[in-house]
């Protein structure tokens, strides 16, 4: 019987992780991917990796507590048994890439260090310098390459994705992608197709995501009939160093390591921030809130730092809105020992020093947690059933996604140092999965398929190919127009959204797509056309931005890292203890109705003409009741009181009304 | 405020000399292109401003200028090209610094010391195969649950930081006199599996250069890596190996991540000897 064929598309943490597990389980796999695995975007995630480890676990950590923060900081959109099993995985997850060489910072002991990061009162983070993510990569390409050796792995690097290949049945078989170099485009049989391409960040135009980080294959799978999971939920980051190329991010570590958010108490102070004494520097995160201080989850950081800015002028700078984040009170071997890479980053390309002079920064577009929509199997306990083989699978069989390219893990924000334990997880659970769906494929493998099926769908991309090149260079500029796509995103669809800006952004985003269509190649050539590619991606941002913008204007509500004022919950106002409560119940209230109609997932499907059409799926909260997230919310402690007491009261009663289906 | 110690350029446009060859084994050509100067320019920015207009300085619609980037913050590599006649990073490549060195323009040409793909894309995939020749990797057991790896002192923890931060952008390749470049095409007749195979056999031949060289210390440092130091040893050894090093010293001058490249070239010579001399006695 001929061997197993699996093709993996992208090479960061979960594509490689998957690529390495699938190989030990004896399976053949191709590795697409539009650039040198070694130099994909995972490698830019600085901060660490989490888990509950030895020393937190003395202080009550647990991994039910892992779970629990992961799915209060993603305000519980997230289903909780992917999330439950992760969570559990994560420890193992992190000795294992410990064996495999990842140069983990120690303790003077030689154990694993840890730092603390947001969204978490425990030191739950592991970390490797400031460039965690470089190394966990480096180590999962090097595993990879030991199995290219023994000739398990296939990599077909610089190819760009194109599609997957349905049969009549509607099981992927294979797909289709193009070299981009020698330009030809081909199809690849495999018994199963994972996706995981990380990111989209390149629809906002500049964010903290590296170049390529397009969305391009999410698309054409989600053109191609999957169905997308919550497009509306975009992280911003907090802490970005605004660039003319780039939003470079200054990771959270440095606030984990005791960096210090704050602004001038007297706008735009002129003098040097060093100069400023302490009591004239408002530390607006930390008066706010008390508990979190520095680190309170992204979503909400990022807000503070909008409002100081925008709302109370109070930016540094008066042409450019940032705030200072300052880490030149820290002890200098520190900095070197646990931040080098990231200050290198502030000073490589702002030419300052970070340990003697406040850095600026200002929120940008990082992580999308939305993303292709996949099944999961639970098991009895509210995790996982392991090996499933609906695990990762989107809703075409055969066709998988993992890491940051699917949407269940990190619900409405994403905790920091949770993405890199998500994507190796995937990575890990997705093989054994495929490694079972194998082994009762419907209709034999892709092998046996027709060879028409593979002729047509090539045939199908080469024909888009061949007309973007007849369309010639007279067309309106792809590159103006993407940055008017980045320009219309970020400014309707990032930290503060609004109906009416969210309806003229769809129309505007419309008008670029029909724009695009007439968009020619400069380059006509047939050898490493990057002008062409380009004008193919750029085209496919639209669905994509499309689903975005539809499914933040469907949503009326505030969740996680989608805040639209119009519909904030409000603050308790009175004094009065009646009063309070009363309006403490009120809250409540509200709350629960809010839930019962937006504590889903948004599900958008693809129509011919590139719409998106959204429908709404119950969440799995089975495990932890999803209660309210009070991070500073003002009489947030008679609400809480409140609510559990309702809680209390729920459990009690012999027939449970739950709060949204199972 | 913001960028205080870089000298900000008075110019409001300046120019771009780029060397660009249309494909492998064309001939290669200059074009000069003129760009408007911003604040916080890199040389990222600056090529995408040509590829928007696509135009030379003389008014010619000319081809967009083929290049390779993605982190944009030098971590992962790609964007290494010759920038005013130096090995280095685009991203991190500052216009403004540029202009001071050299006021006017700026001169980008692609590594000399591996094939160009197109202008200033070149195939780095010899690095790869030196990664796979000289084994980089931990041979673990398998990836299931076997506990965490073995404790470690913050000294050897650092000195393994600074070898693994290495991007495989080949700038010490591009600055070392003994690294020559090898640029092979297909024969007549010659299946792609056999011309690979050509080319794997005249890599293992020929110089690995400083990087593979920092990472045999690297793995031959990991507690597990080196129980199979011995493999790693026989490829420093052999005729790619250190013997061809001929302490130029210029490698460590010119990598962005400041690996102790030499550091790594003593010790590894030193290892060399030893393993030469052990080979020599169990024969």
């Amino acid at each position: 019987m001929a061997r197993s064929r699996v093709v993996v598309v992208g090479g960061g943490l979960a594509g490689l992780s998957a690529a390495m597990k699938l190989a030990e389980l004896d399976i053949d796999v191709e590795l697409l991917s539009l650039i040198r695995v070694r130099r994909s975007h995972s490698v830019c995630a600085q901060g660490g990796i989490n888990s509950v480890n030895n020393l937190t676990r003395q202080l009550g950590d647990s991994e039910w507590k892992h779970f629990d923060d992961t799915v209060y900081g993603g305000d519980f959109l997230q289903h909780q048994p992917p999330v439950k099993e992760m969570c559990e995985w994560a420890p193992r997850i992190i000795d294992l890439m410990d064996r495999l060489g990842v140069t983990f910072n120690r303790t003077p002991e030689g154990f694993r260090d840890q730092r603390r990061f947001g969204g978490t009162l425990y030191r739950r983070t592991a970390f490797a310098g400031a460039t965690t993510g470089q190394q966990l990569l480096y180590a999962l390409d090097e595993q990879v390459r030991r199995w290219e050796v023994t000739g398990h792995v296939t990599k077909h690097e610089g190819w760009d994705f194109l599609g997957p290949i349905l049969d009549g049945s509607g099981r992927c078989r294979g797909c289709v992608a193009q070299d981009t170099v020698t330009m030809e485009i081909r199809a690849f049989r495999a018994d199963a197709v994972i996706v995981a391409s990380g990111g989209l960040g390149a629809v906002f135009g500049r964010s903290t995501n590296s170049a390529n980080c397009n969305g391009s294959a999410v698309s054409r799978c989600y053109q191609a009939g999957a169905h997308y999971g919550n497009p509306e939920f975009v992280q911003v980051h907090p802490t970005a160093i605004p660039g003319s190329d780039k939003l470079r991010l200054m990771s959270e570590s440095a606030r984990g390591e005791g960096g210090r958010v704050w602004v001038p108490r007297r706008a735009q102070d002129p003098r040097p921030p060093s100069q400023i004494p302490d009591g004239e520097r408002y530390y607006f995160l930390e008066e706010r809130y008390p508990k979190y201080g520095n680190l309170v989850p992204r979503d909400i950081a990022t807000r503070e730092i909008f409002k100081v800015c925008v709302e109370e002028g109070l930016s540094v700078e008066k042409d450019r809105l940032c705030v200072y984040l300052d880490v030149s009170h820290l002890p200098r071997d520190l900095l070197d020992r646990k931040l080098s890479g990231i200050l290198e980053i502030y000073e490589k390309f702002q030419g300052v020093d970070p340990r003697d002079t406040a850095m600026k920064i200002f929120p940008a577009v990082h992580y999308t947690m939305g993303g292709l929509w996949v099944d999961y199997e639970p098991n009895a306990s509210g995790g996982l059933v392991i090996g499933s083989p609906r695990t990762q699978q989107t809703n075409i069989p055969g066709l998988y996604a993992i890491g940051e390219c699917e949407y269940q893990f990190h619900g409405a924000n994403r905790l920091g140092a949770n993405s890199l334990v998500a994507c190796i997880f995937s990575g890990l659970t997705v093989a054994p999965a495929v490694a079972n769906a194998l082994s009762a494929l419907p209709g034999g493998p892709a092998e046996q398929q027709p060879a028409a099926l593979f002729e047509s769908a090539t045939q199908e991309h080469q024909a888009r190919y061949k007309q973007l090149l007849a369309r010639g260079s007279d067309g309106p500029n792809p590159y103006a127009l993407h940055l008017e796509l980045g320009r219309t995103m970020t400014e309707a669809a990032t930290v503060v959204r609004r109906n009416d800006q969210l309806r003229s952004a769809y129309a505007r985003v419309n008008e670029l797509a029909e724009q695009t269509r007439r968009c020619g190649a400069a380059d006509g050539g047939a050898w490493l056309n990057q002008n062409v590619v380009f004008v193919r991606t750029l085209e496919d941002m639209f669905p994509l931005a499309r689903a975005i913008l539809a499914g933040a204007l469907a949503r009326d509500e505030c969740r996680g890292a989608h805040f639209k004022p119009q519909f904030a919950m409000p603050d308790i106002q009175a004094t009065d203890p009646v009063q309070r409560r009363r309006e403490a119940e009120a809250w409540c209230d509200r709350f629960e109705e809010n839930n019962r109609r937006w504590l889903k997932s948004t599900i958008a499907t693809c129509t011919a003409d590139g719409e998106p059409k959204l429908t709404y799926a119950d969440v799995n909260t089975s495990v932890i009741p999803p209660r309210p997230r009070l991070y500073g919310v003002v009489g947030g402690d008679v609400i809480e009181e409140v609510w559990s007491q309702r809680q209390r009261r729920r459990e009690a009663s012999p027939n449970p009304e739950p709060l949204t289906a199972p | 405020m913001i960028a205080s110690s870089i000298p900000s350029p008075t110019v409001s446009e300046f120019f771009v000399r780029v060397q660009r060859q249309d494909g492998p084994g064309r001939p290669s050509y200059w074009e000069r292109f003129r760009v408007p100067y911003e604040s916080d320019m890199n040389v990222i920015s600056v090529l995408q401003r040509i590829a928007q207009q696509a135009t030379t300085a003389d008014g010619r619609h000319v081809a967009p200028v083929a290049w390779e980037c993605n982190c944009l913050e030098e971590v992962c590599g790609s964007c290494t090209m010759v920038i005013n006649g130096r090995v280095r990073q685009a991203c991190s490549a500052l216009v403004a610094r540029l202009l001071a060195e050299r006021p006017q323009e700026i001169e980008l040409r692609p590594m000399s010391k591996f094939p160009v793909v197109r202008d200033l894309l070149v195939d780095r995939e010899r690095m790869f195969e030196t990664l796979k020749m000289i084994k980089a990797w931990v041979p673990v057991d398998s990836y299931l649950h076997l506990g965490s790896g073995q404790r470690q002192s913050q000294e050897t923890q650092q000195l393994a930081y600074q070898y693994s931060k290495c991007m495989t952008c080949g700038c010490c390749l591009e600055a070392c006199p003994q690294y020559l470049k090898i640029e092979l095409s297909r024969r007549a007749g010659e299946s792609e599996e056999e011309f690979q195979q050509r080319a794997r056999r005249l890599y293992d031949r020929s110089f690995m250069g400083a990087f593979a060289i920092a990472q045999i210390e690297l793995f031959n440092s990991n507690p597990v890596g080196r129980m199979t130091a011995r493999e790693r040893l026989d490829a420093l050894v052999s005729e790619a190996g250190i013997e061809v090093c001929g302490n130029a010293q210029n490698c460590v001058k010119v990598c962005p991540k400041e690996i102790p490249l030499t550091t790594a070239i003593a010790r590894g010579g030193r290892a060399a000897t030893w393993h030469a001399l052990r080979t020599w006695f169990d024969q």
